[in-house]
């Protein structure tokens, strides 16, 4: 039976059985591969989307539990205003190396900022910590989610 | 599903063929500095040559550089790009000495072909040892000033003037008499029938106008988006897709399978059975993954199930009692081993994983006559060669597509995920990505060698006056470029032993050759240098407090004839506020090193709790390079591998028990996270020098100035990686 679902405001329909992680068919069956594989056990946040706006690990979340949800995926994050700052932010401080996991950096600092506009160390720490960079980019990540917030430029 | 459409919007960015081409708007790897005639002929070169770029219509001088009509220039990335932001900085190098229109800089990965793109040091494509824009300094210069004084001639003769009385910016050539330019897309065609100048004259530094400039990497724009195309994105029609299971017991191998449940799992398509591994391959990863699941098989260990870390480690130490072969011996250092106050440690390193994010893959496609592999490769040319071997085909018949790598850290210089790609392909005749989990990745790496080295010194007057030093430990070399393993030493795991910066008359370096039981070794970021650099920092310090003196102040007495090194420390200290008072149990700690052509000083400043948990306060590293082509680059390249680092310092370590790894993904093989990283601050000294490495220096920085830093807060002198806690603790002591 053909599952709905609505991605970046667009309605997909695929064969997929319920339990399986919506991450696999966003990259597999869509062939959306903006969203990274990186552990399969909500460790290293390389996966994150948006379920009606919040940051939500998509290897472990399976389709079922998503239907009737928007879901936002690094392709459209760019159309929301707090998506777009952290963007450019994340261009203009030069945040990203090797940029595997930037993706799922990009989606959790953009659900932060959507709910808390000016996020002080520690609403960064608490909306970042699931996301690992083993290139090291966390200096400039945090900087970059304080200049998104604040609008300053570089 | 896939459709051809979707794939079509997809792959349309890769330009010519498959290769991905990446338009803007606008370093790492590994090794030592090979100072070794490695050159060519030593080993084998992959002559047969893959299609390159289609260069009809174009002005194409050399094998980096293409100009079309439009003045649309192509770049041909002869490194390839994992994060270091090597694809800007030789982009940077080649646009400087060709004049070129930064706004029309388009970028290629380069092709399997050692004969055009081999990396200078090597002969081969490599990416590593830091050495990008080290080897590539010269040729690649060299190759934009041909280019630029072919677009001169062109336009010169056009205009019948002497090319002398020519200049050239931005793409454009200018007579300065008459007023008179011309584009770089305008004379294409023209310049392609210029004769090559001979000696071309390069650029005088203080003319550089991109060189030593932050400019906006080329390769970020498309990571912002999603649209960045790495290896594990590879998207085919009819592509299905596989993951595998390697015998857990290392060297083991496959006993019996039952598939009968496995094959009853939906959107399960094949089982492949090899000799060492299992594969599942499905319509997506989730079917392959439940499939694998479901297989019921029996390995069959072999001997290495006997095998653990206390094997491995009695292994190690016993080797390091022995003599090694002498990579450097200076004075005499039996004389001076005689005289003065002594000092005697040993130093030990475990076992790490690389753990890049992007889990190691390959995709490849087999068809009767032909191979074709889409992957993130540190090694073009030599996956190039194995997947042939692994196909039964000709090199010629094997395309290599290249991709951007979502981390290498020295993994990707292996081409075992390729292979085994190929061997499951060869089942099937559709194409296959074949994606390990992280468990899979974890426990089948090639790990960073378990080392042990040894120091044996003497003080006389508050100086050391011997110095032995010996490493045991893998040789890596020995398998990876066995042309290098020359009398018995591994010139990578003494690298920085050797290169020591202290002026100390009796100085004196050996190697002992110890494989460990069981479990493969390869290069990880940092290489070589890691061991070294740890333990001769750690040992300083030690050696600093028997003399009764400052770690800073000590090391300066020794520094008379490294006046960069000497800078670097004096600078470093000064940022850091040494010397000025701290808090109970928060500790500063130094590292001086000269790795990768590179100086760097560090200072790391902690607290450790009375739990013995460490907790980062600030981080101050001061480094010359030489000649910083993207300054920001550097920047970044020291902060990143600082972290790189210290999460080995804190957290790293692959143990052994059965002949298996016991870790497996991040919750058990932990990563330092944003909330206990402090500000780092990296400051860049402005020099003229020759460009140094940059990619992993950061790395061998960060464990010795921690545990030095430890060592100032606690007392305690630790002399193992990863930290123990439990020897830190209020009230222990090591």
């Amino acid at each position: 039976m053909a599952t709905i679902l609505t991605i970046n405001g667009e309605q997909k329909s695929f064969d997929a059985p319920p339990e399986m992680p919506l991450l696999w068919v966003l990259r597999d069956i869509l062939g959306m591969t903006g969203t990274k594989f990186g552990c399969g056990i909500a460790q290293c946040g390389a996966c994150t989307v948006h379920i009606d706006g919040k940051a939500v690990r998509s290897c472990v979340l399976p389709v079922s539990a998503v239907r009737d949800r928007a879901v936002t995926t690094i392709e459209a994050v760019g159309n929301s205003p707090a998506g777009a700052k952290v963007q450019k932010a994340w261009l203009d401080l030069e945040v990203i190396q090797c940029g595997y996991c930037q993706s799922g950096q990009i989606m959790a600092a953009a659900a932060l900022l959507a709910a808390t506009p000016n996020p002080d160390d520690s609403d960064i720490d608490a909306a970042m910590a699931g996301n690992i960079c083993r290139c090291g980019t966390y200096v400039r990540i945090r900087e970059a989610i304080k200049q998104a917030a604040s609008g300053r430029q570089s | 599903m896939l459709t051809a459409e979707k794939l079509r919007q997809r792959n349309s960015a890769d330009g010519v063929s498959r290769r991905v081409l990446l338009t803007g708007g606008l370093a790492t790897g590994f090794l030592l500095a090979f100072h070794l005639p490695l050159r060519a002929a030593s080993y084998a070169m992959n002559e047969p040559v893959q299609p390159p770029d289609v260069t009809a219509g174009k002005f194409a001088p050399n094998a980096f550089i293409r100009i079309d009509e439009a003045g649309n220039t192509t770049l041909i990335m002869p490194q390839v790009e994992m994060g270091q932001g090597t694809y800007t900085s030789i982009s940077m190098v080649l646009a400087e000495e060709l004049d070129a229109d930064w706004t029309k800089v388009a970028l290629l990965h380069a092709p399997p072909n050692d004969k055009l793109y081999g990396n200078p040091t090597f002969g081969l494509q490599v990416t590593g040892n830091s050495n990008s824009i080290r080897a590539w300094w010269k040729p690649l210069r060299t190759a934009g000033a041909t280019a630029r004084a072919m677009l001169v001639q062109a336009a010169a003769a056009e205009w019948q003037v002497d090319p002398a009385s020519c200049t050239t910016s931005k793409g454009e050539v200018a007579h300065a008499g008459s007023g008179r330019k011309l584009g770089y897309g305008v004379l294409a065609l023209a310049a392609q029938g210029q004769t090559p100048p001979k000696d071309v004259l390069l650029k005088d530094p203080k003319d550089f106008v991109y060189i030593g400039q932050s400019l906006k990497r080329l390769d970020t724009p498309e990571k912002v988006n999603g649209k960045a195309v790495y290896g594990i994105d590879a998207l085919l029609p009819d592509m299905k897709f596989a993951t595998v299971a390697a015998c857990p017991v290392f060297g083991g191998k496959v006993g019996k399978v039952d598939d009968t449940a496995a094959k009853k799992v939906p959107g399960v398509r094949k089982i492949v059975v090899l000799d060492d591994m299992v594969a599942v391959i499905g319509d997506h990863m989730w079917a392959a993954k439940k499939g694998l699941e479901a297989l019921k098989i029996e390995w069959d260990e072999g001997p290495n199930a006997k095998i653990g870390s206390k094997e491995i480690w009695q292994h190690l130490r016993a080797a390091s009692e022995k003599d090694g072969a002498v990579a450097k011996s200076v004075g005499d250092i039996a004389k001076g081993l005689a005289t003065g106050d002594k000092f005697e440690a040993s130093f030990e390193m475990p076992f790490l994983a690389h753990a890049s994010m992007e889990p190691i893959n390959a995709t490849v496609h087999i068809k009767p006559d032909s191979c074709e592999v889409w992957t993130g490769t540190q090694i073009v040319s030599r996956v190039q060669s194995e997947a042939a071997k692994a196909a039964g085909l000709p090199v010629e018949k094997v395309i290599v597509n290249n991709h951007l790598l979502g981390g290498g850290f020295g993994r990707k210089l292996e081409p075992d995920m390729v292979v085994a790609a190929v061997r499951i392909a060869k089942q099937v005749d559709y194409p296959v990505k074949v994606v390990w989990t992280r468990e899979e990745d974890i426990q089948h790496d090639v790990y960073r060698p378990v080392y042990r080295d040894t120091v044996t010194a003497t003080l006389v007057d508050g100086k050391v006056a011997a110095w032995k030093y010996k490493v045991a430990g893998s040789a890596v070399l020995a398998r990876w470029l066995p042309p290098a393993f020359q009398k018995g030493i591994d010139i990578d795991a003494v690298d920085a032993a050797v290169d020591a910066p202290y002026d100390i008359p009796n100085f004196h370096v050996e190697y002992v050759r110890a494989e460990p039981p069981a479990v493969p070794t390869g290069f990880w970021r940092g290489v070589g240098p890691n061991n070294n650099v740890f333990a001769v920092e750690c040992a300083m310090d030690e050696l600093a407090r028997k003399a009764g003196k400052d770690p800073v102040e000590f090391r300066r007495a020794m520094l008379a004839s490294k006046p960069r090194a000497l800078a670097v420390l004096n600078s470093a200290a000064e940022k850091a506020n040494w010397g000025q008072p701290l808090p109970p149990r928060v500790g500063r700690g130094v590292c001086l090193q000269p790795s990768f052509e590179t100086f760097i000083a560090t200072v790391v400043e902690a607290e450790i709790d009375e739990m013995g948990e460490v907790r980062l306060r600030r981080v101050v590293s001061v480094v010359d390079t030489g000649i910083a082509v993207n300054p920001d680059t550097v920047k970044a390249q020291l902060e990143g591998g600082l972290i790189f680092g210290l999460t080995a310092a804190l957290y790293g370590e692959i143990t052994i028990d059965k002949g298996r790894v016991q870790q497996s993904n991040f919750h058990d093989y932990r990563m330092l996270r944003i909330d206990q990283m402090p500000k780092i601050e990296v400051h860049v000294v402005k020099s003229g020098e020759p460009p140094g490495g940059i990619g992993e220096t950061g790395v061998n920085a960060g464990p010795p100035a921690l545990r030095n830093a430890i060592l100032a807060a606690t007392g305690v002198a630790l002399r193992r990686m990863p930290i123990d806690r439990s020897l830190i603790a209020v009230g222990k002591k090591a």
